[in-house]
């Protein structure tokens, strides 16, 4: 499967979703650069990064939702080909559009960095599907700006959608309706605030972040 | 040309650094506090002599950038 990291200034888990994708597809993804307008021919899989777009300026995600290579991620995405975006990548995706709601500074106003205790609220997903079952997952988190917020409305079709993918066991950031990630209607877009490619080796501490990975190889 | 907007979190949406700053406030002896909101001013430099068009650029710019509807409304004060 060919795929992609974009890279922003002050994106900072670029090589852990490079390593990560390396591992488990078996080829390198393209790195692009948040200049270019064009993803590489043959692109499957686009993963946006986590870290600090432009310094978290303005808004976490805000102007790097407006970037040269945001155009061409937009139209990848309305293919239907999947997306990923972790962290400062679910802000990004949030505010270019392709995900419903906005992400909030945390309730608490403390950064949080700790492993966090995740329930798979929807199996049957592109993103999930290699979880074969298994509900319950520790996955790294790191962030100030994670309180997912949408109107009642939204949520409400969200969550009866089945868009609603990943809640958190012990809510750390103040999230409505304990919601750690989400994906679109179509089901190829995928955020989420916990970083899977943090949890791809033991050394890492864990590895619930593997099928994950291994679901989009079958997806794509 | 000079345009002033106010970037302001919406109505029921809660804003924690405001709570924190009522907090802060309360320690201090303002008891007469009774809620803060904190929002943004951006201040923008516009060439061109035409506020109306130069307003509805900047309400664009609003819309497109400088707020999130999600979760803000703002105010455009032009001058």
């Amino acid at each position: 499967m060919k795929s992609a990291v974009i890279v922003f200034p002050g994106s900072n888990c670029d090589r852990d979703a490079h390593d990560a994708i390396a591992k488990v597809t078996g080829q390198a993804p393209a790195m692009v650069w948040h200049q270019e307008t064009e993803l590489p021919d043959g692109t499957e899989f686009v993963m946006v990064p986590g870290g600090f777009s432009y310094g978290d300026y303005l808004r976490c995600g805000a102007m790097a939702s407006r970037s040269n290579i945001m155009p061409a991620l937009v139209a990848h995405a309305a293919t239907g080909a999947p997306v990923l975006g972790v962290c400062n990548g679910f802000q990004i995706l949030t505010e270019s559009g392709l995900l419903p709601g906005a992400l909030m500074r945390n309730a608490s106003l403390h950064f949080v960095c700790e492993k966090a205790p995740l329930k798979i609220a929807n199996g049957n997903t592109r993103f999930t599907a290699r979880y074969s079952g298994q509900t319950d997952l520790i996955i790294p988190i790191a962030h100030h700006d994670g309180n997912y917020f949408a109107d009642d409305a939204t949520l409400d079709r969200i969550e009866g959608e089945g868009q609603v993918v990943f809640r958190y066991g012990n809510n750390p950031n103040g999230s409505a309706r304990d919601i750690a990630g989400i994906m679109n209607e179509q089901g190829n877009v995928m955020g989420m605030m916990p970083h899977p490619e943090r949890a791809v080796d033991e050394k890492h501490g864990g590895t619930d972040g593997l099928a994950l990975f291994e679901s989009l190889l079958g997806s794509a | 040309m000079k345009a002033k907007i106010h970037v302001y979190l919406k109505p029921g949406v809660l804003d924690p650094q405001g709570a924190a700053v009522a907090g802060a406030l309360h320690t201090m002896g303002y008891d007469e506090v009774t809620d803060v909101r904190q929002g943004k001013l951006i201040e923008l430099d516009l060439s061109g002599d035409d506020a109306e068009a130069a307003k509805a650029r900047v309400d664009e710019m609003c819309q497109k950038l400088l707020s999130n509807p999600v979760i803000e409304s703002y105010s455009i004060e032009m001058a």
